[in-house]
């Protein structure tokens, strides 16, 4: 490569590093808890304490868990239900009308098998704070789009730092660090490893972190894309005054689509739904298949399934961005590994940014042998 | 290390392309599957995190 291309390489490399770094450092920083939020959860709340359940006792139904979030909120209608993975519980959300704001709306948690309500996860506490500044900084779909663009840089940052590398290691053999010359060479011998081995995992973090960033905008999409479509038959009729069986529009969902269980209901008006049906968002069983929810449109006054079909490809990526963005799909062993790498990751940055500002202590440009060693050597040298 | 040759492209990118590969391997085995695809993940992911402590230690100069 020529020198002057290395050189464009290297600014590139310089200047999206520069703008993202301290953002970068945020959510490398708060996206460490965040790997074990579901142990350290666990750790602050305890096990969830269930009913017990009397034995030969018939086990409710889903219109009785209904039954018993409309009691809590009166003058509410049921919006979401969702199941649990680990435990026989549903959670109900309900509001004052089908566009409520997240403000308006309730949460209940509720046993299955004895419809009474058991503890909600806690949405306040000290991790619930680390997600929201990890997400939007508390600046909502704007600050999400922002830390997504971060994300972006970060990438370019990545490429270009792929592309630098070679000049500097011409001379220098794999993973060779200079410790025995200045604190300079050090740390760039140190930023240039760490970088180059954790590349293929900072992408896929950084690349399904802007995606997930996405997520907004592509519901969207596909409502205005797949769900019109699906739903066109409908269109302009009122939202049924007196639906169908909930528990039967899940078993016709489930029975349709077999192998599938239940990952949430979208009731009719809402904005995973049609104002006519039940949308039933059914999940496979393996770690992939679980993210590629396919919904079922159930008729809300028939009880029909009216049609199912899989999601669009940027649905695909959106849902398969989510495990490969947590790193929560392969147990403790790897959630350990991708702290050790997120270690790492931030390790990198705070080099780079160190070589940044150490560069400014330097002699200035054009005295001879001021960056000698320090920039990358460009061309085939001799 | 009096290195008169300098290395080729090929020769820096080795390693490198090839932690990148046992990376997305690991990265992918978990999503496909539980029990020995997790095993799989495991190793993809333990390799790059190994290294650095290696050469840290082995690659000092």
């Amino acid at each position: 490569m020529s020198s002057g291309a290395v050189k464009v390489w290297y600014l590139v490399h310089k200047w999206t590093s520069l703008v993202c770094t301290l953002f970068l450092l945020m959510l490398c920083i708060t996206g460490l808890p965040l790997i074990f939020h579901e142990e350290i959860d666990h750790l602050l709340e305890g096990e969830r304490p269930l009913p017990a359940v009397e034995a030969g006792a018939p086990s409710k139904t889903l219109e009785d868990a209904l039954d018993t979030a409309l009691a809590r909120f009166p003058g509410t209608i049921p919006l979401f239900m969702s199941f649990d993975e680990d435990q026989p519980v549903v959670n109900v959300t309900t509001g004052p009308r089908p566009r409520s704001t997240v403000d308006e709306m309730n949460f209940i948690s509720i046993h299955r098998p004895t419809a009474e309500p058991v503890r909600t996860p806690d949405d306040e506490g000290v991790m619930h704070f680390i997600l929201q500044l990890h997400t939007d900084m508390f600046l909502g779909l704007g600050g999400e789009l922002f830390l997504g663009f971060m994300g972006f840089l970060f990438f370019v940052a990545i490429v270009s730092g792929v592309v630098v590398y070679a000049p500097f290691m011409r001379k220098l053999r794999f993973g060779t660090v200079r410790v025995s010359r200045n604190s300079r060479a050090k740390w760039l011998d140190t930023h240039n490893l760490l970088g180059i081995v954790t590349l293929m995992w900072a992408s896929v973090v950084g690349l399904t972190g802007v995606v997930n960033t996405l997520s907004t905008p592509l519901v969207d999409l596909w409502r205005a894309d797949q769900l019109s479509e699906m739903v066109a038959p409908y269109e302009g009729k009122p939202v049924p005054t007196a639906f169908s069986s909930l528990d039967d529009a899940v078993a016709t969902a489930m029975a349709a689509a077999p192998g599938t269980t239940p990952q949430f209901v979208a009731f009719p008006g809402v904005r995973f739904s049609s104002n006519h049906h039940y949308a039933v968002w059914l999940r496979g069983a393996t770690p992939a298949t679980k993210q590629l929810h396919t919904p079922a449109l159930i008729d809300a006054e028939t009880g029909a399934l009216t049609e199912m079909r899989s999601m669009p490809w940027y649905m695909t990526v959106l849902r398969l961005s989510q495990p490969l963005h947590f790193g929560d799909y392969g147990g403790l062993p790897m959630k350990v590994l991708w702290a050790l790498l997120d270690i790492a990751a931030i390790v990198i940055l705070g080099s780079g940014l160190y070589l940044w500002l150490a560069r400014r202590s330097l002699p200035a440009p054009g005295t001879r042998h001021a960056h000698e060693e320090l920039l990358p050597q460009a061309g085939p040298a001799e | 290390m009096t290195r008169r040759r300098h290395f080729t492209l090929g020769e820096i990118f080795a390693v490198p392309l090839l932690l990148a590969i046992v990376t997305i391997v690991g990265l992918v085995a978990a999503l496909l599957g539980d029990g020995w695809l997790d095993t799989l993940s495991w190793a993809g992911l333990a390799i790059p995190a190994l290294v650095i402590p290696w050469a840290l230690i082995r690659r000092r100069a």
